[in-house]
């Protein structure tokens, strides 16, 4: 036996890869997740047309787009291994944590691409004021953060349920209500062309809310996977 | 020296009862077949032994030198090859093997894996996407990936499925010279497979 | 078998009582007494949601079934009184507010906590394997319940409150409870939660007498 081996950030590495290359393969995940983003969007945009609208609705439009289509995507990364049969394969070589910070990176870069698609094309079709470009990108990274951060966790519960999709929104919508509540707050503040002091409250609580959801998703982990 | 315990175990899903009462004790060199018809549980009984299930009484013990394992290092030591554990389809045979060999905690030279690939029966395969293998390359397949970082605890449920007769011919090779030096248990009704463990676990009746 | 003709006495009491005495809040008149019901049924929410979660955790740890057992008939009980709390709370609301539903930050989070319970028995519902709902659901449980203090934070700063200072319900118990009041409120808080109890035990018992009947089957 050659006594080196893969760490804890080799193996996260290997599931990652591994589901990034699926990804690549297959699409599965990101044309549901771009296709309904951008379908919501366009819906949006269709029926409020241009017309001024606030700050505050076009911050909650907005995460309301991001989290539908969050919600279409994010679960593919446990239901494929469920469907193809793979999982109880993976259950039986791999460690529970590095499977599931391995799929929390898959979702995160998978919510990135949606988001870098997304965003450019709510501003061209709402006409929002963009505010602080780099103050918003921060917003944007720690929603994606919390998003994916609260709901991999959850994606791994309802793979192992009978009905998946409807499941998925249900079990995570509670769960992000505090969160969806602060990014649109941050985000309206942001648009009203405010300073960054003034969002510092809500970028710490965004900051918390993710690294307490990943914690909590590390600890629980293994009695999902492991039932 | 590894050793794997089985006692007093039991099984139920609900209300039915599927197996109660398995007791053996299997050290390294020992193998072991569970038989019965089907349906008599024997699939549950091998995913109970590498913990994918819970018991419903009873304990799993594995322990080398006397010393019980703990979670990591049986999961690093043990092998399954089943018909419900899937290799990735859209990997080819090489990805899935140098997948698996990372997760599971071991390392791998292209020298090896073309190694493992001949020994099943698959060279020059190796790039192509096990979506395009027939089921019995597949179930060749399971075995290379079983094969890594060299298992002392080797798990079979079905071996011959799917394979042609000279398939058989190769598993049959293969577990005779693997229970040499591992702990080998076979679920099967395949006379021939049977034969080649000394111990007997009957399940149903 | 004496002290649930007790129980029955006092509850009958403390229901009268509750009608005939001054009424706790001369403002707003009779419908102030029903804070003699809310806050009990609100308090013996949160406990109950607190108790599942500590048997969910305890499933977790020992994998015994009885802790889901308990887990579930707490989950069950939280969610009837929590929405018993809501619709004692929405009466209120129209009586003193004007209208049903505010989107308070009381009614908001209560709004969350059924929402989450909702999510936990259609999580229940969807999985077939007793071992897999019973760890499932254990584990949403504890997920959900991480993000209380989330909520309690964020809630009441972003959306804003009809009365943002004195509650009503806070001044009553602070200002206005009077020695009749006082005594009403804990015997009703008491009673109801010994009632509460009561019917755990008694929901336990069932699933605890149907387990062992399917064993029995075999």
């Amino acid at each position: 036996m050659p006594s080196k081996s893969a760490g804890l950030a080799g193996r996260t590495f290997a599931v990652y890869a591994k589901d990034i290359r699926l990804e690549l393969r297959t699409r599965y995940g990101l044309n549901a997740i771009l296709m309904f983003g951008i379908t919501t969007l366009a819906v949006v945009s269709f029926s409020l047309g241009q017309s001024g609208l606030s700050p505050k609705l076009l911050a909650a439009l907005f995460w309301i787009i991001i989290f539908f289509s969050a919600m279409s995507g994010l679960a593919q990364v446990f239901i494929r291994e469920e469907e193809s049969g793979t999982a109880l394969a993976l259950r039986l070589t791999a460690d529970p944590d590095a499977i599931y910070l391995g799929k929390l990176f898959f979702n995160l870069t998978l919510l990135s691409v949606m988001v870098v698609i997304i965003t450019p094309l709510f501003f061209i079709f709402t006409d929002a004021p963009a505010g602080n470009v780099g103050r918003f990108v921060v917003v944007l990274v720690l929603g994606v953060l919390g998003l994916c951060g609260a709901t991999t966790l959850v994606a791994a519960i309802i793979a192992k349920a009978s009905v998946k999709g409807a499941l998925f929104s249900v079990l995570s919508f509670p769960i992000l209500v505090p969160l969806l509540i602060t990014l649109t707050a941050a985000t309206e503040k942001i648009f009203d062309g405010l300073t960054f002091t003034s969002v510092s409250a809500e970028l710490q609580f965004l900051t918390a809310y993710a690294v307490v959801m990943i914690t909590a998703s590390v600890l629980l982990f293994k009695f999902v996977w492991q039932e | 020296m590894y050793t794997l315990k089985a006692s007093q175990l039991a099984k139920r899903f609900g209300a039915r009862k599927v197996f109660s009462d398995i007791d053996f004790q299997l050290h390294t060199g020992q193998s072991l077949a569970v038989v019965g018809p089907n349906g008599s549980g024997k699939s549950t009984l091998l995913k109970v032994l590498v913990s994918l299930l819970r018991p419903a009484r009873g304990r799993v013990e594995y322990a080398e030198d006397g010393r019980p394992m703990d979670e990591t290092t049986i999961r690093n030591r043990l092998s399954f090859v089943a018909p419900y554990l899937n290799l990735y389809d859209h990997l080819t045979a090489e990805e899935n093997l140098r997948f698996f060999c990372t997760v599971g905690g071991h390392r791998v030279t292209g020298k090896e894996i073309n190694g493992l690939l001949a020994g099943v029966g698959l060279e020059g395969r190796g790039h192509d996407l096990v979506d395009g293998y027939s089921s019995g390359m597949k179930q060749r397949l399971k075995y290379a990936v079983a094969l890594l970082g060299d298992p002392d605890f080797l798990f079979l449920d079905e071996p011959g499925s799917n394979l042609d007769e000279q398939g058989r011919e190769m598993i049959r090779a293969l577990i005779e010279k693997r229970r040499q030096s591992s702990i080998v248990v076979i679920a099967t009704n395949e006379p021939q497979e049977v034969g080649l463990a000394e111990q007997i676990c009957r399940l149903g009746g | 078998m004496w002290w649930k003709i007790l129980i029955f006495m006092a509850m009958a009491a403390v229901i009268v009582f509750s009608f005939v005495t001054p009424m706790p809040q001369a403002q707003i008149g009779s419908a102030s007494r029903i804070f003699y019901y809310h806050i009990p049924q609100a308090w013996i929410c949160v406990l109950a949601f607190a108790m599942s979660m500590v048997f969910s955790i305890r499933y977790l740890m020992y994998r015994r079934p009885a802790e889901d057992d308990k887990a579930v008939v707490a989950a069950g009980l939280g969610f009837v009184f929590c929405l018993l709390a809501t619709i004692t709370g929405s009466i209120f609301a129209k009586v003193t507010w004007g209208s049903f539903w505010n989107w308070d930050p009381r009614e908001t989070s209560i709004f969350i906590l059924l929402l989450i319970y909702g999510a936990y028995f259609a999580l229940r519902g969807a999985v077939e394997v007793e071992e897999r709902r019973a760890s499932l659901s254990a584990v949403y449980s504890i997920f959900a319940f991480v993000t209380v203090p989330f909520l309690i934070f964020v809630v009441p700063r972003i959306v804003p409150s009809l009365h943002p200072e004195d509650s009503v319900v806070n001044e009553n118990l602070r200002f206005t409870m009077g020695p009749a009041v006082r005594a009403i409120f804990f015997s009703s808080l008491a009673l109801f939660t010994v009632l509460y109890l009561w019917i755990f035990s008694l929901a336990r018992r069932v699933r605890v007498v149907e387990r062992f009947r399917m064993e029995q089957e075999d």
